[in-house]
């Protein structure tokens, strides 16, 4: 199964940001884990898109205004969900910020 | 197939003892061969069925559990067929494989693997809401229906089958998987099989003399449960901490509660009425727990029921041990309701007064605010000590805070014996 792992922090887990994953991200590809990752620039240089009623309208800033940003994810290919979340808890954004483990459908 | 033909009652008692031993085996055993729960509680169900028909003509099988695990796997087969579903799937529930992880197949004395320890621990998952696990461990487990289950937690068949729906959904797109966990995660996942179970048998407990019947059997279900959780992991030795507190515990149920519905405390009861066959059961799993030399919160706290069980009166109790298995309690479970046991406990070892300052200490922290024990605990030592006035202001407060006729009353009760004049 395929499972997102959205990696959440506050302001100041920016500053982790080029600290690197300190070789989690090596061993997941290593183990074939590893689909998609990546991690984000600040919210701060987001554009938000929609279109309703044919009307293209566009803001800046993310979507949603929390003190909890989104900071890098990835996508990882587990057996299960108990391998998801012992991966997760492995990465070292786990430590300082959140990471939200959610299943992709199939 | 052995036996003679056997009569309507004989039959209906063999069926009504398999589906009490047996249906979480086979439906366990469906979910790990199908893949699919729904599948696996229709065709035990259909089994089930097909016993109550078949068993009196051909007699009762000698192995029922085997006889019904064939029985619902042929009904998976004819309803996986009718659905045309890939060969592959066919021909594994065809074959019903061996276990390929020894470590999660528990082999009984037929051989046949034991899948309950996983189905126990995937309905215990800890991504599933307390509520989801509690009701899926009723139903695939206990064999428990919907409506039961509706009934013992005072909510809706609907909303209790929506539940349900939803958990195993769960289980299905999240990838919860249907395994015991492995062993560097076994000491993380255990506690939460064993705190379902406990959840369990409290609510039984809690229900009182007039209580639907369904309330009270979910003791007996956490007892059976935890018998089943006991033998598959033997090496735990807080699962059979967790049996010999339920038993002990369980033990005492006919002389807790009084002719008008109250509860009797501790002190009060007619020890006379405890089961001293489930005591003695009780006690004997409890050493057998404690040789493992694995301490943990239930070991202590069936230790603490024993010290009570085995008094031959209230009088005989031995506090000075309760105490300190209390003190020891705190270290796994650092609760102010321990603590406050642990200040009672002190009171009755060592005398009112030693038990005062650490019941003062709860109250400077605040930590129990509003919780009408802890002024009752006090009234108590006071009184005791023959400081009435002081302890009639304390029983006072207390009755501010009790939620319960029956607690009130009570309260009530000792507020007018430390106002009366002497």
């Amino acid at each position: 199964m395929k499972y997102l792992l959205l990696i959440c922090g506050d302001e100041s887990a920016a500053a982790h940001a080029e600290e690197g994953c300190g070789g989690w991200t090596e061993e997941m590809a290593e183990r074939g884990m590893l689909h998609v990752t990546g991690g984000l620039r600040p919210p701060a240089e987001a554009r938000t898109v929609r279109v309703r009623r044919r009307k293209l309208l566009l803001s800046d800033g993310p979507f949603a205004e929390t003190k909890e940003q989104i900071a890098g994810l990835c996508i990882l290919e587990c057996a299960d969900l108990d391998q998801a979340v012992e991966a997760a808890a492995r990465h070292p954004a786990a430590s300082y910020g959140t990471i939200e483990v959610r299943p992709l459908l199939p | 197939m052995s036996g003679d033909a056997a009569g309507v009652n004989e039959v209906r008692a063999a069926v009504d003892a398999a589906f009490r031993d047996e249906w979480g085996r086979v439906v366990a055993t469906l979910i790990r061969t199908t893949g699919d729960w729904d599948l696996a509680e229709e065709c035990a169900q259909d089994a089930f069925t097909l016993a109550l028909q078949r068993w009196p003509r051909d007699g009762i099988p000698g192995r029922p559990g085997a006889w019904l695990t064939t029985a619902a796997r042929n009904r998976a087969i004819d309803v996986l067929r009718r659905k045309a579903v890939g060969a592959a799937k066919l021909r594994e529930v065809a074959a019903m494989t061996p276990e390929p992880e020894p470590a999660a197949g528990v082999l009984d004395e037929s051989g046949v693997p034991d899948d309950r320890l996983r189905l126990m621990f995937t309905c215990c998952h800890p991504a599933l809401s307390l509520e989801a696990r509690v009701a899926l461990t009723l139903r695939t487990l206990a064999g428990l229906t919907t409506a039961e289950i509706a009934r013992a937690f005072l909510s809706s068949e609907p909303t209790m089958a929506k539940r349900l729906v939803r958990a195993k959904q769960k289980i299905q797109n999240a990838g919860i998987p249907y395994r015991v966990p492995p062993a560097h995660l076994l000491p993380g996942r255990t506690p939460g099989v064993l705190g379902v179970l406990y959840l369990l048998f409290n609510e039984g407990y809690s229900a009182t003399a007039g209580a639907d019947l369904v309330r009270q059997n979910l003791c007996a279900e956490a007892i059976r449960l935890a018998r089943v959780l006991a033998t598959l992991m033997p090496d735990e030795a807080e699962t059979g901490g967790l049996l010999a507190l339920m038993l002990l515990h369980h033990a005492r149920r006919a002389a807790r509660i009084d002719a008008d519905g109250d509860l009797v405390t501790l002190e009060d009861q007619d020890r006379g009425r405890w089961d001293g066959a489930e005591i003695a059961e009780g006690v004997s799993v409890l050493e057998g727990a404690l040789r493992r030399g694995q301490p943990g919160p239930y070991q202590i706290q069936a230790a603490i029921a024993a010290c009570h069980a085995t008094a031959a009166t209230a009088a005989d109790t031995d506090w000075a041990q309760i105490a300190a298995l209390y003190e020891q309690l705190a270290r796994f479970l650092p609760t102010p309701v321990v603590e406050l046991n642990h200040a009672v406990a002190v009171g009755m070892a060592q005398g009112p007064a030693a038990g005062l300052p650490l019941v003062a200490a709860l109250e400077a922290s605040g930590r129990l605010a509003g919780y009408h024990l802890l002024p009752a605990t006090r009234a108590d030592l006071l009184r005791r000590l023959g400081r009435l006035a002081e302890a009639a202001v304390a029983y006072s407060e207390a009755l501010e805070l009790a939620s319960t006729d029956a607690e009130r009353r009570f309260l009530r009760r000792r507020l007018a014996e430390t106002t009366a004049p002497a």
